[in-house]
């Protein structure tokens, strides 16, 4: 070790790993993860989520799997939670959804409507 | 570097260690593999959460779910439900997270951690301490980089001076003075010493500490040694703690490799190099200037002070000593400064402490909490009480140096000086909780056995006089004891506080002297009634029979010395002179018809 800005580099790769044990985070985004939802290829969708976010250094995003949410039909749904505001759920999430969800969902605040269950009722 | 969407963290302190945590850890490992999912999840063995009692736990992220009481079945039900589909597996979470059925409660909400404020114990359980790099993560080693890089050696011992960092080994003595003391003195060489020579019966404050951020201390003593010119370093800890050396020697090992130990450390001309020096684990070593004769290779036996290590220490040379948990709170006063450090605990002692809570409780474990914090929020809020709501009687602080508080003091803000006006002290952290079941001459008798084995025996009144101490209480408990053996005890033990040689043998008497001045109704039932009213001491315990016998004949079975006699349907005897207070037949009896008095 040189130096200090060695260091605090060597510190910013692996603060990364290490996000996933803060619990403290305001931002909840919940991938349905029940025997419905990895069949209809919810693991892939958990998984980009998790990259994106890493990627992006959104340390106050939590991506975390649930059960069953009911809606057999529509898997894989995503859910985002966000303190204040009501719950946002999208539909038969895919990879590429998932990644402009976070780009427009979470990093500019603007609801992807086209994905979400809202737009599959009209 | 990979990024994994779960963590699982499983306990690897020496508590869980014992309850098979590792082979918990290598079956999520297995059966994670299984599905297919080891390049999503990732399996960590950290240190110690403090809940020992609960062992051994797993908690899992994102979500935070804390499982207790783990099991290798429930690891593949776990694996199979949470892990894979989503679904935390609620009859195995701690059933205090679990009380509100709508969301898990968060760790930091429960009663045992919503109490406690972790600095020392801020990684134990956090990190893997065998992976340097999370504990870079955590801020690790960027105090010594600022301390190498931004500051000189007088500015850093000012700053710990100013935090108000006392020795958390004991006896309290503040950090920065200690530094002060060694910094001005001119040698070839200079040592710091990491004192992790815990010996205290029950305490497990140090070990915790070294299992769970074991860079820390490293850290720390680097710190240190840049303070008052050391380049060298070592830490003595005993070879009863193997988990606690194995995680010390990866990380000098993984240190050395970054050059965070070694030579020119953040490019400056400052060397630092660590060495592990083991204890062979005799509580005598934890007193300093004996365990720097265990380093040098000799027997372990304390000499006088002064001259104080400061001026002539390790192999006559400079040397500061200082506890492992006391090192511990050093890089986080570095980095968040004195203020920071002040902002916990009381004006006169600063910071939280770290408490062994065993004995008679609930939540036997490891807390943190600021100091200031009363017993009772410590023994009732964090610890749960006593179990099976047996009368709370007393707790014993600085195990066999300290002495014992009882019902009146629970309201006491913990700290220094109030635990030593008390008759006890802080010590080094254990607390042993006694119920209303425990015999205090017993337990004083308890401490004084354990420091008479432990003393070196180079002075006379520490070899000669505890164990004539033991002698009378030996004597008091049998029911021989006589009022004058009490004044002599009184006597004897105040000699051996004004004459001994070293905190050993000064501090010995103390249980002996705190139980007779909170608890002297029970020795003198034990002198004057030759009772003992807790029913313990087992010369003076008689088992009876009672009317309620029914002839069922099982104790006479099952009574090792043939004590008991009298035939089926009829009332059983014991026979006093043949009986060896064993109480087997009080746990046979079906009727409760046997009496312990």
């Amino acid at each position: 070790m040189k130096s200090l800005e060695e260091l605090k580099k060597l510190r910013e790769e692996s603060i990364k790993n290490l996000e996933m044990r803060n619990t403290e985070k305001n931002i909840r985004v919940v991938v349905g993860m029940a025997t419905c939802g990895i069949a209809a290829g919810a693991r892939p969708v958990l998984n980009t989520l998790v990259e994106e976010v890493a990627m992006r250094n959104l340390n106050d995003v939590q991506v975390a799997q649930t059960g069953c949410i009911g809606m057999c039909t529509l898997e894989p749904i995503v859910e985002i939670y966000e303190p204040d505001k009501e719950k946002v759920t999208y539909i038969n999430v895919n990879s590429d959804k998932a990644k402009r969800i976070v780009a427009e969902h979470i990093v500019n605040g603007n609801i992807v409507r086209e994905f979400t269950i809202g737009a599959s009722d009209n | 570097m990979a990024i994994y969407r779960s963590h699982v963290l499983v306990c690897g302190g020496t508590g869980c260690t014992s309850s098979k945590s590792v082979l918990i850890k290598e079956r999520f490992e297995e059966k994670i593999k299984e599905i297919n999912l080891d390049k999503e999840i990732q399996v960590v063995l950290t240190g110690c959460f403090g809940l020992c009692e609960q062992g051994p736990i797993v908690i899992v992220y994102p979500e935070g779910t804390f499982y207790s009481k783990m099991s290798l079945d429930r690891v593949d039900e776990i694996v199979s439900e949470h892990l894979n589909k989503g679904r935390i597996v609620k009859k195995y979470v701690y059933h205090e997270t679990d009380e509100d059925t709508e969301k898990v409660k968060a760790l930091a909400d429960i009663d045992f951690y919503k109490k406690q404020k972790r600095v020392a114990l801020r990684n134990c359980g956090v990190i893997n301490p065998e992976n340097i790099n999370e504990y870079i993560a955590r801020d690790g080693y960027l105090a010594l980089g600022k301390v190498l890089t931004e500051m000189t050696p007088e500015e850093v011992i000012k700053l710990v001076k100013d935090s108000g960092l006392k020795g958390r080994g004991g006896a309290g003595f503040s950090t920065g003075m200690k530094w002060s003391f060694a910094a001005p003195n001119k040698a070839d060489q200079k040592y710091v010493i990491c004192n992790a020579d815990e010996g205290d019966p029950g305490a497990f404050m140090d070990r915790s500490v070294l299992e769970g951020d074991p860079h820390a201390v490293l850290e720390a003593m680097a710190i240190s040694g840049y303070a008052i010119g050391a380049t060298k370093g070592f830490i003595y800890v005993r070879a009863e703690y193997p988990i606690a050396v194995h995680r010390l020697e990866i990380a000098i090992e993984q240190a050395k490799d970054l050059g965070l130990l070694g030579k020119n450390l953040f490019g400056s001309d400052f060397d630092f190099d660590v060495e592990i020096r083991l204890g062979a684990g005799a509580f005598v070593c934890g007193e300093e200037t004996a365990l720097m004769q265990s380093i040098e290779g000799y027997r372990g036996m304390s000499r006088n002070k002064p001259p104080f290590p400061a001026v002539k220490g390790l192999w006559g040379k400079p040397t500061i000593i200082n506890n492992v948990e006391t090192l511990a709170n050093v890089p986080q006063i570095i980095i968040n400064g004195p203020e920071w450090f002040k902002s916990f605990g009381t004006e006169k002692s600063p910071g939280t402490k770290v408490f062994a809570l065993g004995g008679k409780i609930n939540n036997t474990g490891l807390v943190e909490v600021p100091m200031g914090t009363t017993l009772r929020e410590v023994i009732y809020d964090i610890g749960g009480g006593c179990p099976n709501g047996r009368a709370f009687k007393a707790v014993q602080t600085g195990g066999p140096s300290g002495g014992c508080l009882v019902k009146d003091h629970l309201d006491t803000e913990i700290d220094y000086d109030n635990l030593t006006a008390l008759g006890s002290m802080m010590g080094s952290g254990g607390m042993i909780v006694m119920d209303e079941d425990n015999c205090m001459v017993d337990i004083a008798r308890f401490f004084l056995d354990f420091t008479v084995d432990e003393s070196c025996g180079k002075c006379t009144p520490c070899r000669e006089g505890t164990k004539r101490m033991l002698e009378i209480l030996d004597k008091i408990s049998e029911g021989k004891g006589t009022m004058e053996d009490l004044d002599r005890l009184e006597n004897l033990a105040q000699t051996i506080k004004d004459t001994a040689l070293c905190g050993l043998g000064q501090t010995a008497p103390n249980p002996v002297l705190s139980t007779i001045r909170y608890f002297k109704d029970e020795y003198l039932a034990h002198i004057v009634d030759k009772t003992c009213p807790a029913g313990v001491c087992k010369k003076l315990l008689k088992y009876n029979i009672t009317a309620d016998c029914k002839g069922c004949t099982k104790c006479a079975r099952i009574c090792p010395v043939g004590a008991i006699t009298g035939k089926v349907k009829e009332l059983h005897v014991i026979d006093q002179n043949k009986c060896i207070k064993c109480g087997a037949c009080m746990d046979a009896c079906s009727f409760h018809a046997i009496i312990r008095k």
